[in-house]
Formats: C-alpha cells, structure tokens, sequence
C-alpha cells in the first residue's frame, strides 16, 4: 500500500500539492486525473522521489520512503512516461535490461529476462533483441517502454501519461494491451493522465485533483452513478453521464409516433398496417389514446381463421415504462420478460411512444463507439 | 623544379618539422580536451558559471594570434612553453563550447528517464549524456585541431619550431621552394585532420543514433 499523510509540495509560493491523505491498495490501477497543474504529476513523481516533499510522509508498505535511498527506490519501482525516452544509443534489449543491469544481474538472467518480457508484449526477441529505438514505431516503442518498466519485476509501476503521445488506435491497443497485462501480473499501478475515457477504461480507482487537492476518490462506476457536485461533474462531462444507460433518459431516445390500432380494426386491417409501416407489431391503443394492448404479426396470422377482431387476440399484459424511465429500467424488462418493444406512457396511461430493440442497439451503440 | 628537388635533399628537415608541428598542435589539443571536456560538463551541472566561462573562453579566441603570443612574450619568453599555452587557449572555446552544448542538447526526458530507473548522476553521465554528446564533442575537437594545425604555424615566428619554420625563413631568405615546403604539408596536415577527425567523430554517434541519418 502506498499511503500519503498530510502531504504538501511547495514551488516556490505555488502550492502544487496541498495537504494529501490518501491510501493507494496494492494491486490496484490507480488513475490521478485533473486539468494541467492539479498536481497530479507531481504526487507521482512524489513516489519515486524525484519531487521531495515539502512537508508530510509517504509510506510504501509502511516504510517511510524518505527513509530509503532514492536510487535503490527507483530501482524498485517502474517508471514510463509520455515521451518513451528510450536511449538512441542503446539496443531494443540493452533499453528493456537496464535496470537489472543497474541491479547487477548475470549477463545470462539478463538475457533470459528481456526475451521473456519481448515475448510478453508481444515482439519477437529474434527479431528485436538488436534493434534501436528509431527503427521502431511509436506503439512498438512504447511497448518497450513499459517492459523496461517491468524488467526487473517491480510491485509498483509509475506511469505519467503513457500513451499520450500515441496515435487513437495504437492508444487503445496499448490500453487493452495494459488491462491484460495487469490481470496477469497484478501490479500496482499509479497513471496519470488528462483523458477521462482512458481514466475510465483502466481505473480501479479514480482519483479526480484540482489545485494540489482530491475532489473525489471512487471507482469509476461510483464516480459516474455519483459525481460530487461541480467540477467532478463538469469533469466527467455531461455528455460522458448522459451516454451511460441510467442516464438516458426514455424519453429522449423513444420512438415517439408508433404504429397503432384501434381494438375494433379487422386482423386484415391490423396485417395491411403492419405491411404498409414494415413493422411486426403494432400497440392498440383506444379512441382517446389510452395504451390497451399489444399485437404482433405472428399473432394476427395465428388466429387469423379464429378471430376477426384485434381487440380479440391482443395481448393485454404489456409491460410498459413510464415517460421519465431510463434505459437501463428498459434494459432490465427486455431481459425479465424477454420482450422486444416497450411501450412508453404519460398521463393518464395515454401511449406516448416506444422503444424497440433497435432503437436501444443505436443508443448504446454510439455511447461505444464515443 | 626547385620545390621537388628541395623535398627530395632535405627530407629528414621536412619529417621533424612535421613531428614537431603534430607535437605542438597535439599537446595543446590534448591539454584542451582534458582541461575541455570537464569543464563543459561541469558547466552544465553549474549554469551559472556556463556564461560566464564561455565568454572567457571566447575572448581568447577572438585575440589575433600573433598579438596574443606577444602579450605572452614578456611573461614567459618565447619558444614551445608560450605557443602550446596560446594554442591550448585557442582550442579551448570550440572544446568547452561543443560539450556544453551536447550534454545541453541531450533530451531532459532521456535524463528524467534515467534518474526514474535509478541510474546515479554519474550513471547518468557516462550511460545517457555522454554517448549522445560524443560527435558534438569530437565535432569541437576537431574545429580546435584544424584550427590550431593552422596557428602552430605563426607559433615558428616566436621560436616554437613547426612548419612555419620553413615559411618564415623561405620568407626572409626570398626562396620560394622553401615556402612551399613548409606551407603545402602544413595545408596537407590540416585537410588531413580534418578528414580523419571527422571519421572519428562518425565513428562515435552512437549505431542507434547514426542509423536515423540514412
């Protein structure tokens, strides 16, 4: 556990931390986030010292750090940052066994090491144990990067913004790349970034800074459902709440003029509807607009010999949701009762629109692909 | 005709003028990079003093030649002592210069990096700012060489020997072949330097480094 108590940094009259207390769990993929000068970096650099505190202790599994060599720190822990800064001078391999050849490995635990992490992120040791850093692409550099971070096998890695300076897509693989990585090695991992998305995707905790302070300190799924009020909100962006699905609001994405009957149409009428809109099911509802039934295509050809009138085969237990609903209530009827159209009601049970399936998928959709 | 016969019955006068012409030009360049390079690097650690001492540095080489040999005359009379200072003095601002200026050059991110995975300062110098800075280096090293190769030559007028030996007696003597015995090897001398210096100097940048450049 990494714990801050009382922890303040001072540059000058600029207070860039200002009296942190928080424990950061093992194991946990830590994320500071904040606008530029929050202090986020600092509190980072805090922890292998290359910022000393002006005041306060930070602990590492209760030693206090400022107790230990920052050299030997350092030599403990990971540390990447936005700008790779892999040495030109050096080899793919002499970059990824620098530490343990700061640690003073065998040449021969060395070599077998850097193999193992070449082939761990996914580059062959045949074909870039020789290499050098500009021959490589800004992804495979990177990648490199954190293996040389993971070299000699640190329980805490450091990352200040590491795929900042990636291209979107090589981003996203790196992060898939990362949350893989931390289910099979569980480190405790400290990453810093301004990216809110990248924050969410990677977080088991987030911690949300502004002026040297923490607004809020939550896991992304309480950050979203519970925003302290204010910046913390306006942070995470409206936009970012209103995607997720207990904040959409039915009546925002409903259908709001769908295909109805009357009971007393004819099962012939009620099919030339459906044929004339191309849908497969159609909402009775009665002269003043009242939600009554449903009816789909299969019901009608059915009991089309039986019965002569849609009031007669209609189904009259409809789940429905009310206008001001969300779509995660919608979501969880669709899965209880297993039905594909939901109708919506306003006052006085009139029918004031409907979501399908379809409607749901285009919604959703858009929130993933954001 | 004169010039081929004068190299052909005085080749042993032309060889140890050579010699002595490298000797000059190579003390003083070696005392240089030695005094040179630590300095450039302390002054990196020290930006305070890095102006300062580049000014000073820069006021010797702006002196012309022959008048700082005479201001040093009177201290310390003439001959090899006060021309190897003058060309050490000389060769001073392209040597300190050039490291300031690499180590200077050398991403502070690549430094960040090094201190991050606890490399010491010293580490980081000889690991992470040296090898980047060593063409820039070897770049002042070579500047001051063919510089000096250049100087050495006047350093004959105050007894120091060289080359310029043969110049300046050609000179008063009116025997041109003499002139040009000493002045074609000193031109050969520096274009020489300058070509296997600058071969060193790619020799030196990093593979890593150099591959960038194809």
């Amino acid at each position: 556990m990494i714990s801050f108590k009382n922890v303040t940094k001072r540059f000058g009259d600029f207070v860039a931390v200002d009296n942190l207390t928080v424990n950061f769990n093992s194991g946990e993929n830590i994320v500071l986030i904040g606008p530029s000068g929050c202090g986020k970096t600092t509190t980072l650099r805090m922890i292998n010292r290359l910022i000393e505190p002006t005041e306060g202790v930070i602990s590492i599994n209760e030693t206090d750090i400022s107790q230990i060599d920052p050299v030997e720190l350092r030599r403990n822990m990971g540390y990447v940052i936005q700008q790779i800064a892999l040495f030109p001078h050096m080899n793919i391999a002499e970059n990824i066994g620098l530490v343990p050849y700061l640690k003073k490995w065998p040449e021969a635990k060395r070599k077998e090491r850097i193999e193992e992490l070449l082939e761990f992120v996914g580059m062959s040791p045949s074909q870039f144990y020789y290499r050098y850093p500009n021959e490589l692409s800004g992804g495979q550099q990177q990648r490199i990067g954190v293996a040389r971070a993971l070299a000699a096998d640190p329980e805490i890695i450091l990352m200040d913004e590491p795929f900042g300076a990636l291209d979107p897509i090589t981003r996203i693989t790196l992060q898939d790349e990362l949350l893989e990585m931390q289910d099979k090695l569980g480190k405790t991992i400290i990453f810093v970034t301004h990216d809110m998305d990248e924050a969410l995707k990677l977080a088991d905790k987030i911690v949300i800074m502004k002026d040297g302070k923490i607004l809020q300190y939550d896991s992304p799924e309480n950050l979203l459902r519970n925003p302290a009020h204010g910046f913390v909100e306006e942070f995470i962006g409206r936009d970012r709440l209103l995607k997720r699905p207990e904040f959409i609001n039915v009546k925002d994405i409903m259908i709001k003029e769908p295909v109805t009957i009357l009971p007393e149409r004819t099962l012939t009428q009620a099919l030339e509807k459906m044929r004339q809109r191309k849908v497969d099911s159609l909402i009775v509802v009665n002269s003043s607009g009242k939600l009554i039934g449903l009816t789909t295509a299969n019901d009608v050809l059915e009991n089309y010999d039986k019965a002569e009138k849609v009031s007669e085969i209609m189904k009259e237990e409809v789940y429905f949701v009310t206008e001001d609903a969300n779509v995660s209530q919608v979501l969880s009827i669709m899965a209880q009762k297993q039905v594909g159209n939901v109708p919506v009601i306003g006052e006085k049970n009139k029918l004031v629109g409907l979501i399908t399936r379809a409607s749901l998928v285009n919604v959703l959709g858009e929130h993933l692909t954001a | 005709m004169t010039l081929l016969n004068y190299f052909i019955n005085n080749p042993s006068t032309i060889f140890r003028l050579i010699l002595e012409h490298l000797q000059l030009t190579g003390t003083a360049i070696l005392a240089s990079i030695i005094i040179g390079v630590p300095l450039g690097i302390a002054i990196t650690r020290f930006t305070r003093l890095a102006n300062p001492i580049l000014a000073v540095a820069n006021v010797f080489q702006t002196i012309p030649s022959i008048a700082f040999f005479g201001i040093l005359i009177p201290f310390l009379g003439i001959g090899q002592k006060t021309a190897i200072l003058v060309l050490f003095l000389y060769a001073l601002l392209p040597i300190v210069k050039n490291t300031y200026t690499g180590i200077k050059e050398v991403s502070p991110f690549m430094i960040d990096a090094g201190r991050g995975m606890g490399m010491t300062n010293f580490q980081i110098l000889y690991m992470v700012e040296l090898p980047q800075s060593l063409s820039v280096i070897m770049a002042g090293v070579r500047i001051a060489t063919v510089i000096n190769i250049g100087t050495t030559t006047i350093a004959a007028y105050i007894g120091a020997g060289g080359l310029g030996e043969l110049i300046f007696t050609g000179i008063q003597m009116y025997r041109n072949e003499m002139i040009l015995a000493g002045a074609i090897p000193a031109a050969l001398l520096a274009i020489l330097a300058d070509q296997v210096l600058g071969y060193v100097e790619d020799r030196l940048t990093p593979e890593g480094i150099r591959k960038k450049k194809s």
